[in-house]
């Protein structure tokens, strides 16, 4: 099997991967420790019973709505389409969900898995710490206890979101192995899971990471595209022309786009985080400026030297900075089925306060980035055209980071 | 399974002793301090030799290998030099089975056909690919027992009847067997179940069963050795090149104290059956 190469055809669907081995084309897979593959397998089993079983789906329906305040707004962006004078804007508003971002949505449907698999555990990585978040939230909502990785550079600039955790009842463990971001903090979590295999559930926040993970992620976000679908059709009669959404790990970003896959009259744009610049190292585009290889229990495209050996990524927001990315973008961008772009650490600065202002909607600075692409596309296409943007977080947590980077003393 | 390492195994069969297979981090502190290691091994009665390949983000390991790996990294170790070490190994020991241990993204970015082809060349036996379970034989496992070259697979705590079936075909060489669930350097293992655990392992295959994972003394190395084909010790070894350390360079001592462990221990696993 040569599995360096590109696939030669191009799918019938879209919509159907990955395959029984956690295969979307040469990527994904099961790359991990033998001690964690009955784990994985037991939860590939769990899963697949789970989305077959109507009291589950009920279940996480019903918390969805009544916990989370599903659906989530799509909301019409009156004041930016004029400032951009072309598409139609559209917002889904995925940062009005409980715990401020779209990370709650996977967290139910995992922590539902969790408890139909006898776990009584949780851990979880988190970089923003929007996933910490959700986690702890679960983990208090269905009486477990949880412990959270996050770098020790995450800590510190995200302490907000440390000290929502810490009362939530979560232990926050602060990581200073590598540079201290989510790479190191997953790698953590991923040792703490070989140790303690037998009552611990690791609550991936990704759709990334060895497989079921990147397709069950997947499904929990998928909500997100299902209802800008239901929303879209409702009020405009059609189909958006474009969808727009940043990706770090690419939960979000998977959510928007997976049920949307299919339908060629829409093209999709995914946003990743230029850093300072692709020409030095400080940055996060591992689809731009990556290559394919293997880390954290899938093959996907990542930050690397020549030799292998990972690099850290750089990014003003800490939930983009990850040098990896789920592998179902891999194969998307293999396909040519979503084009992937980055955007500058000043760009996505500029998007957000322009939103502040323009909108009255503080946003987190991973959408800010996904913003930052709305701003050139809407301009090049006609008053009659539509772009729907995930406006996944909310952006108290960054109101610190924001401050400093535009040199005011809070 | 190559034929030094079955001569290897046969060999202890004969002498009614297990193998003392050692770990150590190739590279660390620098090139020219780890060969030496590596040449003093087998007279410091190591068996098999693992030579460990240095990766940003070992997920399997403790922080003592680690924290090897970024020195190896950082004094300019990679795959090139992995194989000029076991060449240079090579040229006085023609016998002392050499398995490399890593994960597998260096291989896939140096190309995985290409690195079999130039372990077989340098004169290595087999490997060890931590994160390539045996639902990714395909990468490289197949193409490494068509060169006659060992792919050795861990078995665990986790490994269950149902599931060891699988771990143990396109298995060769031996059988890793993890003493306890978590990472390089943890909670000592539970010698009684071990053995059980060895026990169980051997009533499905003819392979040696080799035992690692907190095996860190001469006495715990004993206990295992009864039971077991064979001990591995890493973390006990490559602790003992940080301690011997100066401001992170090799030391006048490093090699000395490191192969000094390295006999003491193979004390252990000598009269693990006397």
């Amino acid at each position: 099997m040569d599995t360096q190469s590109a696939p030669s055809t191009l799918p019938n669907s879209f919509r159907s991967g990955p395959d029984n081995e956690g295969m979307f084309g040469i990527f994904g897979g099961r790359f991990v420790a033998e001690t964690l593959m009955p784990n994985i397998l037991e939860l590939d089993d769990a899963y697949a019973a789970a989305k077959k079983d109507p009291e589950f789906l009920s279940e996480l329906d019903s918390l969805n709505k009544h916990y989370t305040g599903r659906p989530s707004p799509l909301y019409f962006a009156e004041r930016l389409t004029d400032h951009l004078g072309g598409a139609k804007v559209y917002f889904k508003r995925d940062e009005l969900n409980h715990t401020g971002s779209h990370k709650i949505n996977n967290c139910l449907g995992q922590i539902l898995l969790a408890r139909r698999m006898g776990k009584t555990r949780l851990i979880a990585e988190t970089g923003a710490g929007q996933h910490g978040v959700a986690s702890a939230t679960v983990a208090a909502r269905f009486g477990y206890p949880c412990v959270v990785y996050m770098g020790a550079k995450d800590v510190h600039r995200q302490s907000p979101n440390v000290f929502r955790m810490r009362l939530l009842g979560a232990e926050i463990n602060s990581v200073t192995a590598g540079a201290g971001t989510l790479k190191d903090a997953m790698n953590e979590a991923l040792r703490d899971w070989v140790t303690n295999v037998d009552d611990t559930y690791y609550l991936i926040g990704t759709a990334a990471g060895p497989h079921p993970y990147p397709e069950l992620v997947r499904d929990f976000q998928s909500v997100i595209g299902r209802e800008t679908r239901e929303q879209m059709l409702e009020r405009e009669g059609r189909l958006p022309d474009m969808l727009v959404a940043s990706v770090g790990g690419g939960s979000n970003a998977i959510g928007l786009f997976h049920p949307f896959l299919d339908d060629d009259t829409v093209s999709i744009v995914g946003v990743e985080a230029g850093g300072k610049g692709l020409d030095g190292d400080e940055h996060c585009a591992s689809l731009t400026a990556g290559r394919p290889g293997v880390l954290h229990g899938n093959r996907t495209y990542l930050l690397q030297d020549a030799e292998g050996q990972i690099e850290e990524g750089a990014s003003i927001s800490a939930g983009l900075d990850y040098p990896g990315i789920g592998p179902e973008h891999s194969w998307l961008k293999e396909t040519g089925r979503v084009e992937y772009v980055p955007i500058m650490d000043t760009e996505a600065l500029e998007a957000f306060q322009l939103l502040c202002r323009l909108e009255g909607i503080i946003p987190a600075l991973e959408p800010s980035h996904a913003l930052a692409e709305v701003m050139k596309r809407a301009p090049q296409m006609g008053k009659d055209q539509i772009i729907v943007m995930n406006l996944c977080g909310r952006g108290d947590k960054d109101v610190f980071t924001v401050g400093e980077a535009l040199g005011v003393e809070l | 399974m190559t034929q030094r390492m079955s001569d290897c195994f046969a060999r202890l069969k004969d002498e009614n002793r297990p193998a003392f297979v050692t770990y150590f981090m190739g590279g660390d502190p620098d090139f020219d301090t780890s060969v030496k290691i590596m040449k003093g091994l087998p007279g410091a009665g190591a068996d098999v030799i693992e030579l460990g390949m240095p990766f940003s983000d070992p997920m399997a390991d403790g922080p003592s290998i680690q924290a090897a790996g970024l020195r190896a990294l950082n004094g300019g170790q990679n795959l090139d030099t992995s194989f000029a070490m076991v060449r240079a190994f090579r040229e006085t020991d023609t016998s002392t089975p050499i398995v490399l241990m890593g994960y597998y993204n260096p291989i896939y970015q140096y190309g995985p056909e290409r690195f079999l082809d130039d372990a077989k060349a340098a004169g290595v036996d087999g490997m060890i690919i931590v994160d390539l379970p045996p639902e990714m034989d395909e990468e490289l496992c197949i193409p490494a027992l068509a060169r006659d070259l060992n792919f050795i697979r861990l078995a665990t705590p986790t490994t269950d009847e149902k599931r060891l079936p699988k771990v143990l075909s396109n298995t060769s060489g031996f059988v890793y067997y993890v003493s306890i669930n978590g990472i390089t350097g943890a909670a000592a293992p539970e010698p009684d179940e071990v053995a059980k655990s060895v026990a169980h392992i051997k009533a499905k295959t003819d392979l040696p069963i080799c035992v690692g994972f907190g095996v860190r003394s001469a006495e715990q190395a004993k206990m295992i050795g009864r039971a077991a084909d064979g001990v591995v010790v890493g973390s006990a070894i490559v602790s003992t090149v940080a301690k011997s350390l100066v401001d992170g360079k090799a030391s006048d001592s490093t090699v000395d104290d490191t192969l000094a462990l390295v006999a003491s221990i193979a004390q252990g696993v000598r009269s693990a059956r006397s």
